[in-house]
């Protein structure tokens, strides 16, 4: 078997687990799991609308491995249920709006984090001991051990509050209409700078660390005195020489830190009101809005699972050693 | 052996490449390690230059001191390195800013590391490695690049379709054939090569041992060569210089360091391997250990060592002389105790 | 191991984390004699600043924070210690018994906790927290039982290597028991690594358990500092300027954090060679910055 396929097979598996996990939740708390999740909603909806929705959720007097079945069925047919707090829109049209932020704010934070984590990294341990050395990777795990929320609050506050220089949250002003105008795009961007620096600062200390361990690994390596041996210009020394073997370990830790950096960034969202998944994860416990909340994290966690598959993409596509080793076992 | 003497050859060669009481020292905690203490040393056009001793004598550090790659420890703290550009003084090379070292570095001095598998970048192929040198230092399209770098690879005996390989898809005899293929691009004038064969089989270290022969007759660079084994340099080398604890101990043809090695060392380490007809194999050996360069003997470093040894030996620094055919530092050979 | 302590003895960031870490700890324990009020305490006056008699201001409810901080560090590095300590032991059992029992087992549950690590925490945390009753009881519950998966593949990768080495093979030869070997052989000589995990741990909980908080899916009644954090989002203290209110349980959490980390970050620094080397001393290559040899003429 391949590389890409050995680990498509692994999130397979992890992506069954995590369906598995939601169906059984509700299921498997004390009580009846019609009444814990309706409770919220017992006064405002008919005892019609209560059968539709039991339907709807799959909760039956059916033994559990029918319900399952049936479950897995309507997932497989797209529907996710219904939303309480917004009955009856299905959750599916919720969540469209909401991944599609969240991904654009995931995207731009970790390339903004792995950017800057990567240049960072790089100088401190090319000026290995230098001030800068014992100054930035400390100072940047620090605030790497800030909470994503609490950091959150402070920028926020700062630069929305305090000095009015960046909009306090949502994804674009009120007073643009979407579409594809310079206005919109700038809007989006404006309203997007606080929480990507936010979840960028958080994450970069990690890239900084591993990035310095391991390109001091690879400054002493014999490819590297060879590269300069053969006179080659500074800046591809360290571009195709340097870097590009020192970003490899670093990439496979990447995916075990998206999941990390996607969860800090749903805390990010809800302090600046970011309509992305983590905002409406954040209402949907608010409003003990299950259905809602179960289709977030399964879609939360499809996402991630996804976004590690690429990465392990890349890191085929980065290092042909994989590459290869994948070809010679198949 | 013992006719009247001149004095030592302080003045090398005037050729390709003249090292003159080249010192480098490492600076570590325990204090300074002097790893190579005034070397001088010359290389003519086109010709092998063998260079022998024990591990940790310091034969890398001078090779390396020449195109400058050591590296922060390391500080060159004497001599100079003269390149020659076929009229008047040449270049020293450590006098260079590091824009005019590198465009010197591989255009006339390349190297061959010890390791290929070490010293090829893992994630370039190595087409991508070739062409880079080539396009660095000539101004050159990319498709001309890519067709010398095909030819190249036919000139060390690899076919042109191994060029789209990365390295761990070749063999470890190919990997050092496309190093040696690399360090061939530009037509240097020096190749240095540190112990390029130690990382193979014998077979193929012949092989490679063979071709590099060839490659030298056809094109006329010179070689600084470096190893451990010795019977490899006889064979493969026009002049062998014999190092010991940072410094040259013995200079002469080839021929002469087998047949009748003149310093003490010289004829341990001759002891210690083979001979090359296999009639005589008596492993002796040298007893002892290389001296702590940080706080060497005074006298001769070989001293206690060495079989010969006597009181002056232990007090004086013997200097280095031509004897003959030959340049030994020893005082069995040296000038006489008073010297005017 | 001795080596390893002397030399956090001699780690300055070891000794620095280490000391602000039991700075907080003391000053969380002696909430009652160091607080200027109880925490049900509630006269000064929504959101007033910082001042002498309310060294931290006071929230939306006239509440004292200084006051706030201490008591509500005492459930915040409570709660954290707990699942500290749980995970951990959870971690290094499953570590060890996967280590040691090898084949399917091994693999069944490495593959649990490879799809556990794959699954965003966050998010299961949450929901798990939502179908519970909320309260510092559940966020323990829930962050012990989501928390040990990355703990067991550190230790059971550690085991595995520290089995192959001679002592225990010989221990393992001499016909002790397997379980003695476990406990006496290789427990003593992970304990870098599980103090370092350990304290990884009490970072995740002090972070993930006072976002559970902060989310509304804590106890709102019993202070901590993610409750604190919680009711200033609530009562909008950021929109009326009081950043006290937030920045004080705030700094807390991230104290407490980047001391435990500085102290992981030394023994880290300790127990991977290849760091350690980067020291100095007895480096066979140079190292550094690459330029060419520096030539200074004598
Ligand atoms: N990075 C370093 N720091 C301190 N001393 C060093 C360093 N590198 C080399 N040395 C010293 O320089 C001396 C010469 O080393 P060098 O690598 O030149 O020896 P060599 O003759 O090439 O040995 P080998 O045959 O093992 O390659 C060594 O004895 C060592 O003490
Ligand atoms: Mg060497």
């Amino acid at each position: 078997m391949s590389f890409l396929l050995r680990r498509a097979a692994f999130y397979a598996v992890a992506g069954f687990v995590a369906v598995t996990l939601n169906f059984l939740l509700p299921r498997l708390m004390p009580g009846d799991p019609a009444t814990t999740l309706f409770a919220g909603y017992a006064d405002q909806l008919g005892p019609d609308d209560l059968a539709s929705l039991k339907e709807a959720y799959g909760l039956s007097d059916a033994p559990l491995l029918a319900q399952y079945a049936d479950y897995l069925r309507s997932l497989l047919g797209g529907d996710l249920g219904t939303s309480l707090s917004q009955f009856p829109t299905p959750v599916t049209d919720l969540i469209r709006d909401g991944l599609g932020w969240s991904l654009l704010l995931g995207t731009v934070s970790v390339l903004i984090g792995f950017t800057a984590g990567t240049l960072l990294g790089s100088f401190a341990a090319w000026r290995r001991g230098s001030r800068f050395d014992t100054l930035v990777p400390p100072l940047t795990m620090f605030v790497g051990s800030f909470p994503y929320f609490f950091l959150a609050l402070l920028v926020l506050y700062l630069f929305a509050v305090r000095w009015q220089a960046l909009p306090q949250g949502h994804a674009y002003g009120m007073d643009v209409a979407p579409g594809l105008t310079p206005e919109f795009l700038g809007s989006v961007a404006t309203h997007l700078l606080l929480p990507a620096t936010t979840v960028a600062l958080v994450s970069v200390g990690a890239w900084v660390l591993s990035i310095r361990n391991t390109m001091i690994g690879v400054l002493d390596e014999d490819y590297l005195t060879m590269a300069e041996a053969k006179g080659l210009r500074t800046w591809r020394v360290m571009g195709h020489y340097a870097a590009r073997n020192a970003i490899l370990p670093t990439v496979t830790s990447l995916g075990l830190a998206v999941g990390h950096v996607f969860s800090g960034q749903l805390l990010t969202e809800v302090v600046f009101t970011y309509p992305g998944l983590g905002n409406q994860l954040y209402a949907a416990v608010t409003t003990h809005d299950y259905p809602l909340m179960q289709a977030l994290f399964l879609m939360i966690t499809i996402s991630v699972l996804a976004v590690n598959f690429a990465v392990d993409a890349l890191y085929a596509a980065l290092d042909p050693r994989v590459r290869g080793a994948a070809t010679a076992s198949s | 052996m013992a006719e009247p003497l001149t004095a030592g050859t302080t003045a090398p060669p005037t050729g390709l490449l003249s090292i003159e009481n080249l010192t480098v020292d490492f600076h570590t905690p325990r204090g300074t390690a002097r790893a190579v203490d005034g070397v001088s040393l010359g290389l003519f056009p086109g010709e092998i230059l063998g260079l022998a001793g024990e591990s940790g004598c310091g034969k890398s550090t001078l090779a390396m001191a020449v195109p400058r790659l050591l590296r922060d420890p390391a500080v060159i703290t004497g001599g100079r390195v003269r390149l020659g550009d076929g009229d008047g003084d040449g270049v020293d090379l450590l006098g260079l800013s590091d824009e005019e070292l590198r465009r010197v570095r591989w255009r006339d001095i390349a190297v061959v590391f010890q390791n290929a598998m070490n010293a090829l970048n893992p994630v370039l192929r190595v087409e991508a490695q070739l062409v880079d040198v080539i396009r660095t230092h000539e101004r050159t399209g990319r498709r001309e690049a890519r067709e010398r770098a095909a030819r190249l690879c036919g000139l060390v005996g690899i076919g042109a379709d191994r060029l789209r390989a990365y390295p761990h898809e070749l063999s470890g005899g190919m990997r050092q054939r496309i190093a040696i293929a690399i360090a061939l691009a530009l037509r240097p004038r020096l190749l240095i090569m540190d112990e390029p064969t130690t990382a193979l089989d014998v077979v193929v270290q012949r092989e490679i041992i063979a071709e590099v022969r060839r490659l030298q007759e056809r094109l006329g660079f010179a070689v600084l060569f470096i190893t451990h084994d010795i019977s490899l340099l006889v064979e493969i080398s026009d002049r062998i210089a014999i190092m010991y604890a940072g410094e040259v101990v013995e200079l002469a043809d080839a021929r002469t360091i087998l047949d009748d090695p003149a310093h003490p060392y010289t004829r341990g380490l001759l002891a210690s391997f083979p001979t090359l007809h296999g009639d005589d194999t008596r492993l002796t050996g040298i007893p002892g250990a290389p001296p702590d360069l940080v706080d060497p003997p005074p006298g001769c470093r070989f001293a206690p060592r060495c079989p010969s040894a006597h009181d002056r030996c232990r007090a004086e620094r013997p200097v280095r002389v031509t004897v003959g055919d030959r340049d030994v530092a020893c005082h069995l050979y040296g000038p006489a105790e008073v010297t005017p | 191991m001795r080596k390893v302590t002397a030399f956090l003895r001699g780690d300055r960031r070891a000794v620095a984390g280490a000391a602000v870490f039991t700075l907080i700890a003391c000053a969380v324990l002696l909430a009652p004699v160091l607080a200027p009020h109880t925490t049900t305490w509630s006269d000064g006056g929504p959101f007033s600043p910082p001042s002498a008699d309310h060294p931290l201001g006071t929230n939306g409810q006239g509440q004292d924070v200084l006051s706030h901080v201490l008591y509500g560090g005492r459930t915040s590095l409570g709660m954290a210690l707990v699942v500290g300590t749980g995970t951990t032991v959870i971690s290094v059992v499953a570590g060890l018994v996967t280590a040691f029992l090898g084949g399917v087992a091994d693999e069944a549950i490495s593959l649990v906790v490879n799809v556990v690590l794959t699954i965003p925490s966050l998010p299961l945390i949450i929901v798990l927290a939502a179908f519970l009753p909320p309260g510092t009881g559940t966020i323990v519950l829930v962050l012990v039982a989501t928390g040990w998966a990355f703990g067991a593949r550190v230790v059971r990768s550690q085991a595995l290597t520290l089995r192959r080495r001679d002592f225990v093979a010989a221990a393992t030869v001499a016909g002790e028991h397997r379980r003695r070997t476990i406990f006496v052989e290789i427990m003593p000589n992970m304990a870098s690594v599980i103090a370092a995990y350990f304290c990884g741990q009490v970072v995740f909980a002090l972070t993930a358990g006072s976002a559970l908080e902060f989310l509304g899916l804590g106890d709102a009644d019993q202070p901590s500092w993610g409750t604190m954090l919680f009711w200033a989002q609530n009562d909008s203290a950021l929109l009326q300027g009081a950043w006290w209110t937030f920045v004080a349980p705030g700094l807390g959490i991230a104290l407490t954090a980047s001391a435990l980390a500085l102290v992981n970050f030394a023994i880290d620094a300790a127990t991977n060679p290849r760091l350690r080397v980067a020291r100095g001393a007895a480096a066979r290559r140079p190292r550094g910055f690459r330029r060419a040899t520096a030539v200074r003429r004598g």
